[in-house]
Order: C-alpha cells, then sequence, then structure tokens
C-alpha cells in the first residue's frame, strides 16, 4: 500500500496507515527523498503511529531515509512509535541512533519548528 | 468405577445370600456415621489435638469447626454433591488462612477424619469380611472425593489471597508522578526482579504517553543492588523512552548499580545520569526550559 506524502508548510509529512511490505518502505524512501527537492522543505515528518510493528529492514530503512534527507538539506523526525514497538525494537538493538523520535505528530511540528528557528538565529 | 461393581454384582449374589444394594449400604453407613456423631467427633478432636495439628486454633474452636466439618462430610456423603462441603472449605479457609493455619494441616485433619471413620467402619463390620469390603468400597471413592475438595479449596483460597496481595504490592511499587508539566518523576524503592522492571517499563511508557513527557526522572536512590539482567533492562527502557520521544535522566546510582552498569558494557551516550534526585530534577527543568528562582531575598526568614 502506497504512504500518502502530504505538503504542510515547510514539512512533508508521510502518514503510514497499514502495515508495509519491504517493497512500499523503499517507495516510501525514495518518494520523499525526490519529494524534498521538488518542494524546498526543510523538514520531513513520517508518522507510524499505526504500526505495530517495526522489524530491522524497516528500522534500517527509515534510518537510510533519515541520513539521505540530511544529506539533502532537510531534517527528519519520526513519530508515533507505540510504546510495545519501542520496547520490542530495543530489545532487538534497532534504536534509531542518531535521528529525532517524538511522541506524535503535535511534537514533531514544534521539534521541528523549533530547531529551525534556532538554527536561522545560529 | 460403578459399572465393574454392578458386573460383579449378579456373580456374588449366585453364591452368598442377597446383598444390599450399594446405595443402600452406604445409607446404612450413614445412619452409622450419623448416630456415633458425639464419639466420632470427640475421637477425631483428640486425634487432632496429639497429632498437633491447627495449634494456632483454642480446643473450643477446633471443637465447633470439627463439628461443622463432621456435619458437611456426612451430608456430603449421603447426598452425593459437593458444593455445600466446598462452600464451607471455602468459607472456613478464608477464617483460618489470615491465622497462619498452613496446607499440611488443613489435609492432615480431613486425613485423620476419614482415618477415624474408617476405623469405626471396621470396628462395626469386622465380623463379616464381606460386607465390610463392601462398605469400603462405598465409603472410599466419596472419602476421598471429600478430601480432595476440601484440600484443593483451601489450595485456591490461599492462592487467591497470594494473588491479590501480589497484585497490590504491585500497583503500588510502580508510581509515575508527574512533578511539572511534561515531566514524570519515577521513584524505584526496593528490589527490582526482572518481572517488577517489565511492570516499571510499562507503567513508564504509558505514563509518558498519557502525560506527554518530555522528560522522566527515574531515581533509584532506593534501589541497593541490581542484577545484570535488569540492569540491562533499564538501558532498555531508557531507550525505549528515547523512541517515544521521551529524555530519561537517571538519578541516585549506587557504587554496586554503577559497577553492573560498567560490566554489562553500557553505552554511556545513551545514559543520561546525575547524582541524586533534586539534581536530575534540576537538569530536566533546564531541559523543558524552566528556570526556578526565590521569589524573596531570604526565603527562610
Amino acid at each position: 500500500m502506497e504512504v500518502p506524502i502530504l505538503k504542510q508548510g515547510p514539512y512533508l509529512i508521510a502518514t503510514v496507515q497499514s502495515a508495509l511490505t519491504d517493497a512500499d518502505l523503499l517507495e516510501l524512501r525514495d518518494g520523499l527523498v525526490e519529494r524534498i527537492g521538488q518542494s524546498r522543505s526543510r523538514g520531513v515528518i513520517v508518522d507510524v503511529t499505526a504500526l505495530d510493528v517495526l522489524d530491522s529492514f524497516a528500522t534500517r530503512t527509515l534510518r537510510d531515509l533519515a541520513h539521505m534527507i540530511r544529506l539533502r538539506g532537510a531534517q527528519t523526525v519520526i513519530v508515533g512509535i507505540q510504546p510495545e514497538v519501542a520496547f520490542a525494537m530495543a530489545q532487538f538493538g534497532l534504536t534509531l541512533e542518531g535521528i529525532t523520535t517524538t511522541l506524535d505528530l503535535e511534537e514533531g511540528l514544534a521539534y521541528l519548528d523549533e530547531s529551525l528557528k534556532t538554527r536561522r538565529v545560529g | 468405577m460403578a459399572t465393574t461393581q454392578e458386573k460383579e454384582l449378579p456373580k456374588q449374589e449366585s453364591q452368598t445370600p442377597p446383598l444390599e444394594s450399594t446405595a443402600d449400604l452406604l445409607t446404612e453407613l450413614i445412619s452409622h456415621l450419623q448416630k456415633s456423631r458425639t464419639q466420632l467427633r470427640e475421637e477425631w478432636v483428640q486425634r487432632i489435638r496429639e497429632a498437633e495439628l491447627l495449634t494456632a486454633m483454642t480446643r473450643e474452636e477446633i471443637f465447633a469447626e470439627a463439628t461443622s466439618v463432621y456435619d458437611s462430610y456426612v451430608e456430603a456423603l449421603e447426598t452425593g454433591t459437593l458444593e455445600a462441603l466446598q462452600a464451607y472449605a471455602r468459607n472456613l479457609s478464608e477464617r483460618i488462612i489470615p491465622r497462619g493455619v498452613e496446607t499440611h494441616e488443613v489435609v492432615g485433619i480431613v486425613l485423620l477424619l476419614r482415618d477415624v471413620l474408617a476405623r469405626s467402619l471396621f470396628a462395626k463390620y469386622r465380623t463379616d469380611f464381606r460386607v465390610l469390603h463392601r462398605v469400603l468400597d462405598a465409603y472410599e471413592p466419596a472419602a476421598n472425593r471429600i478430601g480432595i475438595t476440601v484440600a484443593v479449596g483451601f489450595v485456591q483460597e490461599r492462592e487467591r489471597v497470594i494473588r491479590e496481595q501480589q497484585e497490590a504490592i504491585r500497583e503500588l511499587s510502580t508510581p509515575v508522578l508527574q512533578v511539572r508539566e511534561r515531566l514524570l518523576i519515577l521513584p524505584i524503592i526496593g528490589l527490582i526482579d526482572p518481572q517488577r522492571a517489565r511492570q516499571l517499563t510499562e507503567q513508564l511508557l504509558r505514563g509518558i504517553r498519557m502525560n506527554r513527557a518530555k522528560v522522566v526522572v527515574i531515581d533509584i536512590t532506593g534501589v541497593a543492588a541490581m542484577d545484570a539482567t535488569v540492569a540491562n533492562h533499564l538501558v532498555l527502557t531508557v531507550e525505549s523512552a528515547r523512541l517515544l520521544g521521551a529524555t530519561v535522566i537517571v538519578t541516585g546510582l549506587s557504587p554496586e548499580i554503577a559497577q553492573t552498569l560498567v560490566n554489562i558494557g553500557v553505552d554511556l551516550g545513551k545514559m543520561n545520569t546525575v547524582g541524586d534526585l533534586q539534581g536530575g530534577i534540576e537538569e530536566a527543568e533546564r531541559l523543558l526550559g524552566y528556570k526556578v528562582y526565590p521569589t524573596r531575598e531570604n526565603p527562610v526568614a
């Protein structure tokens, strides 16, 4: 199932609606990295609230996605990881090292606003 | 069991003068037990005291309970239904468990009653071995069923009490408290076993969601030591909280726990630790952008 990517101000928001196959994940990654240039977005939010499992492939793809987007000049925030999913990921050592995660979409937007503001000032 | 008895019956009848049916025997047996009630009950109480069972109860109490148990026992034999006895056993367990009566005592007294009654039957029918045999055939299965019912009732009641207490302890032992908007503290006191560690993680992650917390201070001043499994679990909890977007500050690590964490090779980049709870809360406030200052020059005066 394809993940819709919405443009919201300076950000792109991808909300995952249901379980994704590996191919869907790669498509999401490529789609976002592509769109980031077209829309000149400063930040990307991937909302995984609906997912009740995040396996090693998904985690790696999300990490690659964040790094690629970083290289394209924007920031990535993963939002809405469920508590059980978070603990399972920690158990398997899939901790999304160096990538910002927040509780939900609202927090993610607040984080991006804040970090873009400080960067402009600094 | 019943079918074998029924099959054997005609054979026996052909060889010997007709015997009463099992049901008749049971009726006779019960009327015997009812007639000898006073004497057998006395004997039973005597044997309970000799065996030093139910030491937590007075002689009068034992006698009163023995009377009720005896009557329920005979009634269960008579009616063949165990509900009344079951209810009584549960009720009795409820009353005597808080007084420290042990499983072996309850099983012991039921077995003693069984012995006392069996002996009395033996004495009554000893002249005719064949009848005695059939009486015991009728008596033993029923008596064993009763014994099992009482013992199981007692154990179940005890387990229920234990479960309730465990539940209460679990709820008491893991408070997740909000001290400021978006700041939770989780004071942990006492021993942490893997079960409690899981509970803590669950409560904490749920608390982060519910209170939309950004920072959590876990204070383990009250935990003297933890083994490698639990220490690992703590690290996992810190990482899971980060995935939910919350920063965890751990405070009050004892030298022993510090040693354990170093031994399991914890990545210090992931663990944010501060010496004591006060320091932890101050650090949390700094992260959240709070600044606390006294409203008066000399607050104590």
